[in-house]
């Protein structure tokens, strides 16, 4: 972010007394996204695991397979709200997105459950 | 009482169908307050991961289970990670919509029944884990 770009306030005024930073709001915001897509790549490679140790055929591969590809997906949808967030004053989070993170999250239990089941 | 559980119902069903319907409402509240709902979200989503990988991990790794109870254990877990996901947006949506409408934020029995069923999940997987060992 270039100073230039940063919302008024941040940092100490005039008058020398620091002031709080409101910029530490998107950051924390931005670094929530990243923290949780991490997560996410985590639970993703456990599916993962679970789908290669049990070997069998190569449908059995598929839930892990899905699982990665939903993962990029969070990733995208991590990388635009980060975007959209890299500006001093950022809209609120958009229902949609807000929807396909939770569906995004809700589908690696469900290919859990379909692993344990094949 | 039909009419009764319909007035219940329709306002959650409504915030669910069209929740773009919740930005007409009221003001838009600072953006630092949306901003903390939003990593309030994302830390419930973690949530969920966190009860998955409980699951996944209650699969792969307790193998000195018999095979029911072990399956048992993950699937509830499974289907916590699941409800929490569900929750996470919900209260998000409640929360920003108290927020315009300048309501107090919705309060919520969830986190101590979460709380609850963590404490009893992991007092069963480690008497798993015990009753295996013994077991051998």
């Amino acid at each position: 972010m270039s100073a230039d770009r940063r919302p008024h306030g941040d940092g100490p005024h005039e008058d020398g007394t620091a002031v709080r930073d409101p910029a530490a709001q998107p950051e924390r915001t931005r670094m929530a996204w990243r923290r949780t897509t991490l997560a996410f790549a985590a639970v993703v490679a456990l599916l993962a695991r679970g789908t290669l140790h049990d070997g069998g055929p190569p449908q059995a591969y598929a839930p892990a397979a899905l699982g990665a590809l939903v993962w990029l997906g969070f990733l995208a949808l991590a990388h635009r709200r980060i975007r959209a967030l890299d500006v001093p004053r950022p809209g609120p989070l958009g229902t949609r997105t807000a929807y396909t993170a939770a569906v995004c999250t809700l589908s690696v239990p469900i290919f859990g459950v379909v692993v344990w089941l094949w | 009482m039909i009419k009764r559980l319909w007035y219940g119902l329709r306002d959650p069903l409504r915030l669910w169908l069209a929740p773009e319907r919740m930005r007409a409402e009221g003001t838009t509240p600072d953006y630092r307050f949306s901003l903390a709902n939003e990593r309030t979200f994302l830390a419930w989503i973690r949530t969920a991961l966190a009860l998955v990988a409980g699951g996944l991990a209650v699969d792969q790794f307790l193998t000195g289970l018999r095979p029911g109870p072990r399956a048992a254990i993950a699937v509830v877990l499974l289907a916590g990670g699941a409800l929490c996901a569900v929750r996470a947006v919900n209260h998000w949506l409640r929360t920003e919509r108290a927020m315009r409408r300048g309501d107090d934020l919705p309060l919520s029995r969830f986190p101590v029944l979460l709380a609850l069923g963590t404490a009893v999940a992991a007092l069963v997987v480690v008497a798993g884990v015990l009753l295996g060992e013994l077991g051998r």
